[in-house]
């Protein structure tokens, strides 16, 4: 499957969860299929989508939380796999689209085309881990772990197909913050 | 007289309640005390720019978090610095022992040590340097910039928070 088709199968499935999306084309795809309040956007900081969403899922253990990150990002940050097993938040879901490049800057080949990030999270210590390959699965991996406590690791392999004519955040980073905050602010009861 | 208990209590009375870092010989009592505390979270990050981004995420989920490490882990933690909490305005209390601080030191914290305070200049990151004599006024200051959304470091020398070791 291609990238493009990943994404459009997968973020249509968000409904109330947090998301935080990792730099790249990760969040111009995101974005442009559908905004929400409850997405936080990188622009930046590559390598720490995996740090902010544990963040995340730690202080607010009543919301799920799912990180969506690329293949890139996860290898450069291959130790918060460690640290989100070590701290085991259940409502988290990590998902890493796969796509064996670096491709917003140019499809120069990263190293998951030789190792196995499912392998990765789950030798670390996620609770569940699922590696998919066509774009019939994706809905039903992602319902399978919704329902189940995390954390949890899904693996889309993709082909790069990103088309750079989609554009980019609109909103400024500030913007992004203070959006993202109050969207997810604990209503009083 | 600046300690690891009067720190650690003066933290969590101003609301400070997430904390991460990655350890430092003089930071080892702060964190002791932090990690032993039922009520407080502590984290241990496997680098400082994770520990970053961990506060980020605690941050936006409505925590006030604390990252505790060595000035050697500044270096990893500048992109994360100035492309996250900078321009996102995403603050954060940085408590960074400062090795190096004289030409004493063993030769990997020299340059470091040197240089420290000029690269948070150089990100326009304000910080102060903690003694007995100003921690309450550095920390009520670091709290003012965080509320603007800025970072704060705190600089912290041999001899405050290494009780024991």
């Amino acid at each position: 499957m291609k990238g493009t088709e990943a994404f459009e199968e997968i973020i249509p499935l968000l409904t109330d969860e947090i998301a935080i999306h990792a730099n790249g084309y990760i969040c111009r795809e995101s974005f442009n299929i559908k905004d929400r309040g409850k997405n936080f956007y990188m622009i930046g900081s590559m390598g720490l989508a995996s740090s902010i969403g544990l963040g995340v899922a730690v202080s607010r253990p009543d919301q799920k939380t799912i990180i969506i990150d690329g293949d890139g990002n996860v290898l450069m940050s291959m130790g918060t796999l460690a640290m989100i097993a070590a701290a085991a938040p259940k409502n988290l879901i990590h998902i890493v689209i796969d796509n064996e490049t670096y491709e917003s800057t140019g499809r120069q080949r990263s190293l998951s085309k030789l190792v196995s990030l499912e392998k990765v999270a789950q030798s670390a210590g996620y609770i569940h881990t699922k590696k998919v390959t066509n774009k019939s699965q994706i809905k039903g991996a992602f319902q399978e772990l919704m329902g189940k406590d995390g954390p949890s690791f899904l693996l889309i392999k993709v082909e790069p197909s990103f088309d750079k004519s989609t554009g980019r955040v609109h909103h400024t980073p500030e913007e992004i913050t203070f959006r993202f905050m109050k969207s997810i602010k604990k209503t009083k009861s | 007289m600046l300690t690891s208990k009067v720190f650690s209590e003066l933290l969590f009375s101003k609301g400070f309640n997430f904390f991460t870092g990655v350890p430092c010989s003089l930071l080892s009592g702060l964190i002791s005390i932090i990690d032993d505390d039922p009520k407080t979270p502590y984290y241990p990050a496997v680098r400082e720019d994770a520990a970053v981004g961990l506060c980020a995420g605690a941050y936006l989920a409505g925590k006030l978090p604390v990252l505790l490490m060595q000035n050697s882990g500044l270096g990893y933690c500048l992109n994360a610095f100035t492309s996250l909490n900078l321009i996102y305005k995403i603050p954060v209390l940085v408590i960074m022992s400062w090795r190096g601080e004289d030409s004493t030191d063993a030769p990997e914290h020299i340059i470091m040590g040197e240089i420290n305070q000029n690269l948070l200049n150089t990100c326009g990151m304000e910080y102060s340097v903690i003694s007995s004599d100003n921690y309450k006024a550095s920390l009520n200051t670091a709290i003012q910039q965080m509320e603007k959304g800025l970072p704060y470091t705190l600089m912290v020398g041999k001899g405050y928070f290494n009780e024991g070791h």
